[in-house]
């Protein structure tokens, strides 16, 4: 479905990431896993059109989309949920749905697309004329994703879910995560610091570092391996 | 009182204009961070474009002077368009310094351009509307004050409900919050950006038209003081901040209309600066305004 290949990016003379390749099957959920400053939000960014990479190539669908602007990306029904949510706070939740449905120019499926989010996250309905900043963190991090499930999308990257957000309502979102790539059949690429959340949720893991791929596998496998335990997963 | 209702009334009518001006200046700030110093300049085209047309239709004539209104409102509307085009498309990602004086730049560009086409000596700005005199009590109404405040409430409302109510609105909001937000969700940020000046500018053309019949001597300089009192008010009511331009630009009018009926007449022009530095000191957000942190 992506394709990645010899992809480096830097901040002007600052190498973020430095020639990676990786490749994400139509259907799964992969994450990239990877310390504070390793490139995985460099990478995620490039890929959705923020940022220009230095080389590589990236392909969607079969399709070059390296250069495209990024307001064309997610006319592919590729969608970004940024770190930190990004969520327009002095717009009312369901402004903020609307605007994910930016592109959408059908009303029927505008308005299954939004019952869908609100089936997955009735807290987002009870709260649609209030403004999306004054939401906790977490419900923030549900309208992030709410807002990309209006875009329609085939293909949902989501930069740290579970950052800054309160233990027990991680799991809700995990759990929502999965859902959404088992009933939807949205393919799932998922960023995170929290390795062991993580790959428990995925099929296949990248783990980055210092903007190299280090390592690859089954998550199932990565979760097991010493090296990785030692690193990153808390010994 | 009578005396008192009477500048309250010519005072609603001078900030309603400065209201529609000080609209452009913060609409153009909330999705670009920076102030469109040619903006007053599109006003004194406004109010140019509306002596030439005036020429082409009936004197006095609703109707006419409707028409007029629109055709300069559209004129201007294309003339912000191509500044934000050709002058700050190209510096999106420069320093505001670099923007700032490009925005000095047009705008001089666009005064000193006025004086070779339209000659530097003042015109006389012809009555496009029909021009009656009310009484009620001991106030006198004039029908300008009248279209003046019927355009701008018109005006405010629909703006009102663009920015609300439609798609192109919310994302002109979206993008004003947070502009990498709006792309990802596929939004075309210079597709709001350049209606955003379009939207601003038409405003800044039915201001100058209001002006100049209000005020009927117009020159290629005109526009620089009227547009440094509506930069004040939108400053006063908190830059960015739709409401807050209009609430600003009705408090200046009637201010300054206040002092110049008094014996402190001679500091009619200052008493914008004088609420400037005040506001600064006292509530650099503005009224309506709120400290934001700057999203990296
Ligand atoms: N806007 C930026 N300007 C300069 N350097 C940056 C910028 N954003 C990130 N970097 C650098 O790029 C590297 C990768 O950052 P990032 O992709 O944010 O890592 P991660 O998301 O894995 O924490 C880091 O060394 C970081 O300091
Ligand atoms: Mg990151």
């Amino acid at each position: 479905m992506l394709s990645i290949t010899d992809l480096s990016v830097s901040y002007g003379a600052i190498s973020a990431l430095s020639g990676i390749s990786f490749s994400i099957n139509q259907g799964s959920i992969v994450t990239l896993i990877g310390g504070n400053g390793a490139g995985k939000t460099t990478t995620l960014r490039t890929i959705s059109g923020l940022l220009r990479p230095k080389a590589g190539r990236i392909e969607f669908l079969g399709e070059d989309i390296t250069k495209l602007a990024a307001h064309k990306i997610v006319a592919r029904s590729l969608c970004h949920v940024p770190e930190g949510r990004m969520i327009f706070s002095n717009l009312t939740v369901d402004e903020n749905l609307s605007m994910g449905a930016y592109l959408q120019r059908d009303p029927e499926l505008i308005a299954k697309n939004r019952d869908y989010v609100f089936s997955i996250f009735p807290r987002l309905k009870e709260r649609v004329k209030q403004m999306a900043g004054t939401l906790s963190g977490g419900e923030q991090q549900m309208l992030a994703i709410g807002r990309a499930l209006m875009s329609n999308p085939k293909f949902l990257m989501l930069d740290e879910p579970s950052l800054g957000i309160a233990p027990r309502l991680i799991s809700t979102i995990f759990e929502k995560i999965v859902e959404i790539n088992q009933k939807q059949g949205i393919t799932i690429l998922l960023v995170e610091q929290n390795a062991n959340l993580a790959l428990e949720v995925s099929q296949q893991a990248y783990v980055l570092e210092t903007g190299r791929i280090v390592m690859q596998g089954e998550s199932k496998q990565l979760r097991t391996d010493p090296q990785l335990k030692a690193t990153y997963l808390g010994g | 009182m009578s005396e008192f209702l009477q500048q309250l009334l010519n005072g609603l009518s001078l900030g309603a204009i400065y209201a529609l001006i000080a609209l452009g200046y913060t609409m153009v700030y909330g999705v670009l961070r920076f102030i469109n110093f040619a903006h007053s300049d599109v006003f004194m085209v406004g109010a140019f474009i509306g002596y030439y047309m005036g020429k082409l239709v009936p004197e006095g004539t609703l109707w006419g002077g409707l028409a007029v209104l629109g055709v300069a409102m559209i004129g201007c509307a294309l003339l912000g368009m191509t500044i934000e085009r050709l002058a700050y498309r190209r510096l999106r990602s420069a320093p505001t310094l670099n923007v700032l004086i490009t925005a000095i730049g047009v705008s001089l560009l666009l005064e000193y351009t006025g004086q070779v086409f339209f000659g530097a000596a003042p015109r006389n700005f012809p009555a496009i509307f029909p021009v009656r005199n009310f009484q009620i009590g001991g106030v006198i109404i004039g029908s300008n004050q009248l279209i003046v405040i019927a355009v701008s409430v018109v005006l405010m409302i629909v703006l009102q409900l663009i920015v609300y109510r439609t798609r192109i609105g919310t994302a002109m909001r979206a993008v004003s919050l947070n502009p990498k937000a709006a792309v990802l969700m596929g939004v075309n940020n210079d597709v709001v950006i350049s209606f955003t000046f379009g939207l601003g500018s038409a405003l800044a053309a039915a201001g100058g038209i209001l002006y100049a019949l209000n005020y009927p001597s117009i020159d290629p300089l005109m526009g620089v003081m009227p547009g440094l009192k509506a930069f004040v008010a939108a400053i006063l009511g908190g830059i960015g901040n739709i409401p807050g331009a209009a609430l600003g630009g009705l408090i200046l009018g009637t201010v300054e209309t206040f002092v110049s009926g008094s014996q402190w007449s001679t500091y009619k022009d200052a008493i914008a600066f004088a609420i400037l530095i005040i506001i600064l000191l006292f509530r650099p957000a503005g009224l309506l305004g709120r400290f934001t942190v700057e999203k990296v």
